[in-house]
């Protein structure tokens, strides 16, 4: 085991075969061949962003107007929780065809119960979300129990649960919430404080940091290759860096607005149960190989429970935002396009429809996406059939450079 | 414990002994009072034709099926095998021959897959120092353990899924068919494996169809035949033809008819056939 001079590489470094970035010069190199074998990662969507700004941007000077982006990121709460809980079925290989209904019912419910039956706005929301989660339940049960395909189970609940949301919402077919309610308050008028705001950009660069530096600090101490102090430092202080001008540039108008916050909150505590729990690798593991993950032990229907459960359970969460968000449910609550672009976020944003790849990040830049195109053809004063066509295009397009990355990977072997 | 005493007399304390072990399926009697006996350190083939009960013993012992009737020592206590997880925790691991790995997850996942370290905040480290320990032991080829199994060769998927066996040190580990889909030189790694697993001190049940890799790490040989035994052959005094006598059922064999009656003739000629039919 003794290396003459030289000092031992890491535990994990010690194949000769791997080729490894000696210093700085080579991390252009290793991030081509990343692309170069498919490993996109969020490169597309960023770029594609990128690309929507100063497409929108040049047509339309409003569109990057802090105004503007203020409520392009409020507007992308209620979808993007919604596509959120798509990410959940997504990775199992599964689908949710009713999460548009499910958040029109949970709308309904809260406002119905809320004004009509005046019980408290949190109660109202509480229970259209036990709603929510009632449903996934159901999903699962005749999933798991009767073996009918999730596509089957979900169009039948589609169509269910928009009839009970018009049952509900009766004659008149809507109701307005009161703008004094905090809940409409929350999803319409708090933001973050200034200061307060900089305070969580210093708070996430810094968690990223010493999230990193002890994780690598423990990689370390048991002789495994980890990253340098410096390449942790350069990293937070890029996201302190874009985190703080984005801030800054919102922070010109009405700034963060607490309904986001509360969505990043969503997508960081999804993000630790994906990577970081038992229950998360086992989702990655009943959607690569079923037989396997039962074999090794895990009990694949409690998994699918879970997955549905909060699916349906995060529709509902992003139902009751949505109602929030426009002070009224009515019949078209979560009706139109909410179905399809929460499904389309989960997938442009890199979660594949075939199960076993995805993460909580996806629904993140996947709904910033489909508002983005959204806010910027409304701004041009298109019609909403021209907003569906390029939705679709776009939607297509980003599936298929997941089918090309893909092959590309499984041409390299890393499929 | 009557039964107990027939160990007697092997070398080695027995692991595993199986006595009159039946199971049927509706009519069909997939084993008849089949006796087997494993130690640790001692690598048992398990071979037949098609249909002789070889998958049907191996699920037994994993805890797939349970027999109709028999008994099941283990380190010389009686044991039932209801399940598999009561198979895992008696200490006998199966490697199933399609390995059962998940493609989009990398080595150390796939070995911690179900068993993972700390569930609520997963040790990643620790997983994968552990995994480096128990791929070392195995002397296994992996590059990177941080790469999706789908990129791994078919020996390095199976070294990954034997190294996984190993995780909660099992005493017994039965491997299916660990050779088949495997190329000349990946089937060399697996049976170094094996040897490997033999060193260790593990009992070692492998069923082949392959009788140049039973030769080759084999001590025993137990033949089953139309789910019965044909057969407990010492590896060190057997010959291929003589295991391939006792699979096809040696009265209905040309091949080895032939080849008893030129023995008894000449025993020179007799080499000379075998060569030819190996």
């Amino acid at each position: 085991m003794s290396t003459a001079g030289a000092p031992l590489p890491s535990l994990d470094l010690q194949d000769e075969r791997l080729l490894q970035g000696k210093g700085r010069r080579d991390i252009p190199r290793l991030i081509l061949e990343r692309v170069r074998v498919g490993e996109l990662g969020a490169l597309p969507v960023v770029l594609g962003l990128v690309v929507i700004g100063i497409v929108f941007g040049s047509l339309n000077s409003v569109f990057l107007h802090s105004e503007n982006l203020v409520n392009l990121l409020l507007e992308c709460v209620p979808t993007g929780v919604i596509a959120l809980g798509v990410v959940c079925v997504l990775l199992l290989g599964q689908i949710d065809l009713s999460v548009g209904s499910v958040s029109g019912l949970s709308a309904a419910v809260t406002a119905v119960f809320f004004v009509n039956k005046g019980i408290p706005a949190g109660a109202a929301a509480l229970l259209a979300i036990a709603i929510g989660l009632a449903i996934g339940f159901l999903y699962s049960f005749v999933f798991v129990r009767l073996g009918v395909p999730s596509f089957v189970i979900t169009l039948a609940g589609l169509l269910a649960f928009q009839g009970v949301q018009l049952w509900l919402l009766g004659k008149k077919g809507a109701v307005n919430l009161p703008f004094d309610s905090a809940l409409v308050k929350f999803a319409q008028l708090d933001f973050v404080p200034k200061t307060l705001s900089y305070v969580f950009v210093v708070l996430a660069a810094g968690g990223l940091f010493v999230t990193g530096y002890l994780r690598a600090r423990q990689r370390r101490s048991a002789e495994l290759s980890a990253a340098s102090v410096q390449a942790l430092l350069v990293r937070s202080l890029v996201l302190l860096v874009i985190l703080g001008l984005a801030v800054f540039y919102l922070n010109q108008d009405r700034g963060v607005g607490w309904m986001f916050v509360f969505f990043i909150g969503l997508v960081l505590v999804m993000n630790y149960v994906f990577m970081r729990t038992r229950f998360g690798r086992s989702m990655f593991a009943v959607g690569g190989n079923v037989e396997a993950a039962r074999r090794a032990g895990i009990s694949v229907r409690r998994v699918y429970t879970a997955a549905f459960v909060l699916c349906t359970g995060l529709a509902a969460v992003g139902g009751v935002l949505s109602a929030a968000r426009l002070a009224a449910a009515n019949q078209q609550s979560g009706g139109g396009d909410v179905n399809l672009n929460a499904i389309a976020a989960a997938v442009i944003g890199g979660t594949s429809l075939f199960g076993g790849r995805g993460s909580a990040l996806s629904a993140l830049l996947g709904i910033l996406v489909i508002q983005s195109i959204s806010n910027g053809l409304t701004l041009l004063d298109l019609d909403s059939s021209y907003r569906f066509m390029i939705t679709g295009a776009v939607l297509l397009l980003a599936v298929a450079v997941d089918s090309v990355a893909r092959r590309s990977r499984a041409s390299s072997g890393l499929a | 414990m009557a039964v107990a005493t027939k160990t007697d007399g092997r070398d080695g304390t027995a692991v595993l002994s199986l006595r009159g072990v039946t199971k049927t399926f509706g009519a069909v009697a997939a084993l008849t009072d089949v006796e087997l006996d494993v130690a640790g350190g001692q690598v048992v083939a398990l071979v037949g034709d098609n249909g002789a009960g070889k998958s049907t013993l191996v699920k037994v012992l994993a805890g797939v099926h349970t027999p109709d009737a028999g008994t099941i020592l283990f380190e010389g206590r009686e044991v039932s095998i209801p399940n598999p997880s009561a198979a895992q925790h008696l200490g006998v691991a199966t490697v199933y021959q399609d390995l059962a790995l998940c493609e989009n997850l990398n080595v150390v996942e796939n070995i911690f897959l179900g068993h993972e370290l700390a569930p609520q905040r997963l040790d990643e480290v620790a997983m994968e120092v552990r995994s480096w320990e128990l791929l070392k032991e195995l002397s296994a080829k992996i590059p990177t353990v941080r790469i999706p199994v789908a990129s791994l060769s078919g020996g390095q998927r199976q070294t990954v899924a034997i190294a996984r066996s190993l995780l909660g040190d099992p005493k017994l580990i039965i491997l299916d068919e660990p050779t088949a889909a495997l190329g000349v030189a990946q089937t060399a790694q697996v049976l170094n494996l094996i040897e490997r697993l033999r060193e260790r001190g593990h009992a070692v049940i492998m069923v082949s169809h392959n009788m140049s890799d039973v030769q080759a790490v084999a001590d025993q040989v137990c033949v089953l035949r139309l789910g019965r035994n044909n057969g407990v052959f010492k590896m060190s005094d057997v010959s291929t033809e003589d295991i391939v006598a006792a699979i096809t059922g040696a009265d209905e064999n040309a091949h080895s008819r032939r080849a008893a009656k030129s023995a008894a003739k000449d025993a020179r000629s007799a080499t000379d056939k075998e060569a030819e039919v190996s």
